[in-house]
């Protein structure tokens, strides 16, 4: 690629990001002229700048940082256990015909109750507290993960398969060389995914179990003291967060599988 | 790298069952290849030429009668019948430098040895350069090139071809007969092609099978006696590829 090349291409995406602001900053300027002309009840609509005063606040009290960091942990840690679980779960299923008879079907009803409908039996069995959070967050990472490296072991070519076997690859190095990379964007697709639902399962589980530091926390008190500042403030760090988890999915994304064909 | 052996398919008979049905595919065929012998199978499509191709790979292994390369029953795959299909089946995540190592995953080659016929293979088909590229980056003929260079990089002293060329352009297509030529000649190993192609098959083969589907049998076995280097405008070779062309039509004139 030569260099005008490269430089037009980073304009391109330049210019693709700036205009991937520009309703957001209409919808801004439209919120600020509503609430500064009074045009809906402030109480229950608070103004950009309340909410930036409010960010300000809090990020002098040292709040914000706390809950930020209480939330990501909770995430991660959760989005860790719930795909690296998955993975095991959905190689199983696709390398091993048995498990797939035995579990697919159990599995294939089991995800169908909705994420959220496993609360009440996950606060009886692991509290209302910070396990409990994660074992709900984790699950919600799990399936995606598991649905994706099932399919992706599925999907490996039979012509493939038959290359390996003249070349005569043991097991091991079919695994190695030919199943595993054929799975791989496939794998990553279930992780991106389990990514943002980790980050949704977060939001949901500090809502709905014991309070404590995160964002969904900071939105509860703000609700509470109808302080409609704090809650927009959550509604937007949240959004942020996940934007940010998946830009950087999408990094790793095309930056492991740069082999693949690129679409224009 | 074993010394070329003879390949000797006896009484050989395939069918598949569909539907409690009993479809006949190969019917006691037999046939004997010599060491060192370019042979090409021709046919309309459903006589069975690629599926006698897959049982010589050991893809395959459920039939009846006996595949001997020289005194060894062929039970499975062996590295030492290299195998180039009519895609180019590349595994799209290496580059074509990998790819063409993947046939020496098994190889008992120590590392200088491998990259060594690694280099050469790619050479020997062209494609010097492209060594880091990925499939997705080369042209079907550059592709099928690097699958040519990876059956042929541990040196087998079989290569099978199951319609290599048949998805590649005209042009294309008559090159890379060509160079087929000269490798074989150069390599000195027994090359089998199936193909559909008449022209191609009487050019490049010592022999030429002519199969006649329903149930797949040998129709004629067509001796080329013209020595290679050819040239494709060689009135012998014409009349011979008319002759094997008459015998496919008589058999299946609907096509």
């Amino acid at each position: 690629m030569s260099a005008s090349a490269a430089s037009s291409a980073a304009s391109l995406s330049t210019a693709r990001f700036l205009r991937g602001l520009v309703v957001p900053l209409i919808a801004l300027l439209a919120w600020e002229l509503i609430t500064h002309y009074k045009l809906a009840n402030v109480h229950l609509l608070a103004s950009p700048s309340a909410v930036l005063k409010n960010l300000t606040f809090q990020i002098e009290e040292g709040e914000l940082f706390s809950q930020l960091l209480a939330s990501l942990r909770r995430d991660l840690t959760g989005f860790l256990l719930g795909s690296f679980a998955g993975v095991l779960f959905g190689s199983a299923l696709g390398l091993w015909r048995i498990a797939d008879r035995l579990l697919g079907p159990s599995f294939d009803a089991a995800k169908q109750v909705a994420v959220f409908a496993w609360i009440p039996l996950i606060s009886v069995w692991f509290g209302n507290a910070e396990p409990a959070k994660i074992v709900f967050i984790a699950l919600a990472a799990f399936y995606p993960v598991v649905v994706n490296v099932h399919e992706g072991i599925r999907s490996v070519s039979r012509e493939h398969v038959e290359v390996a076997r003249a070349f005569r690859f043991s097991r091991l190095q079919t695994f190695k060389k030919l199943i595993l990379p054929a799975a791989l964007p496939s794998i990553f697709s279930g992780l991106h995914l389990a990514l943002i639902y980790s980050w949704l399962g977060t939001l949901g589980a500090e809502y709905l179990l014991a309070p404590a530091p995160g964002i969904g926390n900071l939105m509860i008190e703000g609700r509470e003291s109808l302080a409609m500042d704090k809650v927009l403030l959550g509604v937007i760090l949240a959004g942020l967060v996940g934007f940010s988890l998946n830009s950087v999915a999408t990094r790793a994304e095309s930056y492991f599988l740069r082999w693949r064909v690129r679409n224009a | 790298m074993s010394q070329s052996a003879v390949i000797d398919i006896r009484d050989v008979s395939k069918q598949y069952t569909v539907k409690n049905e009993v479809l006949p595919v190969l019917e006691r065929l037999s046939l004997t290849i010599n060491p060192g012998e370019f042979l090409s199978i021709v046919g309309a499509s459903g006589c069975g030429k690629s599926t006698l191709l897959r049982l010589l790979v050991g893809l395959d292994r459920e039939y009846q009668g006996e595949i001997r390369v020289g005194d060894q029953q062929v039970t499975g795959t062996s590295l030492d019948r290299g195998i180039v299909f009519q895609e180019h089946r590349l595994f799209p995540w290496l580059t074509i430098e990998q790819n063409v190592g993947l046939g020496l995953e098994n190889s008992p080659w120590g590392e200088d040895k491998k990259k060594q016929a690694i280099k050469e293979h790619i050479e020997l088909v062209g494609l010097t350069g492209f060594e880091s590229a990925y499939p997705h980056q080369l042209s079907g003929g550059m592709a099928q090139r690097a699958a040519i260079a990876r059956g042929l990089v541990n040196r087998p002293s079989i290569l099978l071809l199951d319609e290599p060329f048949g998805a590649l352009d005209a042009l294309t297509r008559s090159r890379l007969q060509g160079e087929l030529q000269n490798i074989w000649q150069r390599e000195k190993i027994t090359m089998i092609l199936v193909t559909h192609d008449v022209d191609e098959a009487v050019y490049l083969g010592d022999r030429v099978v002519v199969m006649q589907p329903r149930p797949g049998r040998i129709r004629k076995v067509v001796a080329v006696d013209v020595p290679h280097p050819r040239d494709r405008s060689d009135p012998s070779l014409k009349a011979l590829t008319e002759e094997v062309r008459a015998e496919i039509l008589h058999v299946s004139p609907s096509n």
